[in-house]
């Protein structure tokens, strides 16, 4: 038997339609597992479900506002109504706003506090009594190296980010005798939408961040979607609480 | 490594591993998982009955591996025993420093300087010899893997002053060696287990020298020597591609509450 294999389960994945979150979903359903996207954009997710389908793996998409309670609650039951069960919650939707600590407005804190911990922690919440129910299931949530260091120009980001942190260690303590296992994977500079309007907005910010990373590389989504297959099987079934940096040694080196 | 839909069913054929402390425990489940995955192994271990027992397992279970006689805290040993791997395999690509030992609790009034040494000497000195003949056998090829043994008492305290000491040096040298060759594609990391049944934890229950309690963590269980296993496998695979220089805690929770 292959600890790694996914085959029969179902993962949610948020924010599955582009960037990392789709390299997630497709890396969780080339594992086998079949996959729901939950996302607010129809377009992207209907072509993100669709190329999916193209490599031969089901899919499916529920269109969810990760802020709102009863939406969160939505995907699981629909998740469930659509696939019969809910293995795998992989907490990958998220947002940055960047801006100076001291001319960030309150309306960005919260909108970046409401998207990142309080969405993953709601989706958490709402998946729980399914998994509860089946003897288990993994809990996967999205940090960054900002939750581990400090962000010039990303203070809520990074204390959102910090509490991923936190939110992983809680919830791995609070449901590991239900046979819950909850852990993080926190990405490096990952090639994504993000990191490349970042680099549009600062020039060189690229350049700066390879500079730093040993492996002398750029990391990709299909890097985190490894460690998403890792923490989505039972090859892992020992290991919770924990935040695995996959960021090239980024974190290792000063 | 391509990222397969079979996860790491045999994403090591035609690859070699070499194992330390592989003739028991974790040394011997990671051993017969890397066999199960395709790869050649070196089983070496201080027992060459233990390192032997290994490779008849993992014949039996149709892979192909071979034994070696080792003390890794020797470095003319520990060069043999890479060599060993080249003449039988003609290359090198995951390593697996495992051996150790716990070396008791002692307080500090009746400590033993020679006791200290010898744990240094075979948990931290023994993965950097490890490292330091490994590494040139992958650079041959174009990389690899190599995954240090630490323990979650390389990130805490467990009041074994010895044995903490030696787990702490195993990640700081990780660290220092991954962030090295990271560019030259050897990939470093540690693994750090929590309460693992093996005979070395149930010599030390036996000896009341460590607390051997599954209740000490939220997943309520000691961890089987395959979980940890399965850890290292996956930091030695391409699918660990951008993990460098981490300690991987494997520990049900421990560390976390």
């Amino acid at each position: 038997m292959n600890p790694f294999d996914l085959t029969g389960r179902v993962a949610v994945v948020t924010g599955g339609n582009r960037g990392i979150g789709l390299g997630i979903a497709e890396g969780l359903a080339q594992a086998g597992a079949k996959v729901m996207i939950a996302a607010r954009d129809a377009a992207l997710s209907e072509t993100a479900v669709e190329h999916i389908r193209q490599r031969g793996s089901e899919a499916a998409f529920f269109l969810t506002d990760i802020e709102d309670q009863g939406s969160c609650m939505a995907l699981a039951e629909n998740t469930l109504g659509r696939f019969g069960r809910l293995d795998i919650l992989f907490n990958n939707a998220g947002i940055m706003i960047g801006g100076q600590p001291e001319s960030t407005s309150l309306v960005d804190w919260e909108r970046v506090m409401s998207t990142n911990l309080t969405g993953a922690f709601l989706c958490a919440q709402a998946v729980f009594p399914a998994m509860q129910r089946q003897g288990g299931g993994k809990i996967i949530n999205l940090g960054s190296l900002a939750s581990i260091f400090g962000t010039a120009r990303g203070a809520a980001y990074a204390a959102s980010k910090g509490g991923i942190v936190q939110l992983t260690r809680s919830l791995a303590v609070s449901w590991g005798g239900d046979n819950i296992q909850v852990n993080a994977i926190l990405p490096g500079y990952i090639e994504s939408e993000l990191t490349r309007r970042a680099e549009n907005e600062r020039p060189g910010s690229f350049a700066a961040k390879l500079a730093r990373t040993p492996a002398g590389r750029i990391g990709t989504p299909q890097d985190i979607a490894g460690a998403a297959v890792f923490l989505a099987s039972a090859a892992s079934d020992y290991v919770t609480g924990i935040s695995i940096p996959v960021d090239g040694g980024y974190g290792v080196q000063i | 490594m391509a990222f397969k839909s079979e996860g790491l069913g045999h994403a090591f054929n035609g690859k070699a591993a070499l194992v330390t402390g592989a003739g028991s425990g974790i040394g011997r489940a990671t051993a017969l998982a890397f066999a199960e995955a395709g790869a050649n192994v070196l089983a070496a271990d201080i027992s060459s009955e233990g390192a032997a027992e290994t490779v008849a397992m993992i014949a039996e279970a149709g892979g192909n591996a071979v034994p070696f006689a080792v003390d890794v805290a020797s470095s003319a040993d520990v060069a043999a025993m890479v060599a060993h791997t080249i003449r039988h395999f003609g290359r090198l690509d995951y390593a697996f420093n495992n051996a150790g030992i716990s070396g008791g609790r002692p307080g500090l009034d009746d400590f033993d300087e020679a006791l200290y040494d010898r744990v240094m000497a075979i948990n931290a000195k023994g993965p950097l010899l490890g490292m330091k003949y490994q590494i040139p056998e992958m650079l041959k090829t174009g990389g690899g893997a190599i995954v240090n043994m630490a323990s979650v008492a390389g990130l805490t305290g467990v009041g074994a002053f010895a044995y903490t000491a030696s787990k702490h040096a195993v990640i700081g040298m990780t660290k220092a060696a991954a962030i090295r060759y990271a560019a030259r594609n050897i990939r470093i990391n540690a693994v750090c287990p929590g309460l693992v049944d093996t005979p070395m934890v149930a010599r030390a229950a036996a000896n009341n020298v460590a607390a051997a309690s599954p209740d000490l963590n939220p997943v309520g269980r000691a961890a089987a020597p395959h979980e940890i296993a399965a850890a290292v496998l996956w930091l030695c695979s391409g699918q660990a591609a951008f993990v460098v220089g981490h300690p991987l805690v494997v520990d049900g929770g421990m560390l976390a509450g």
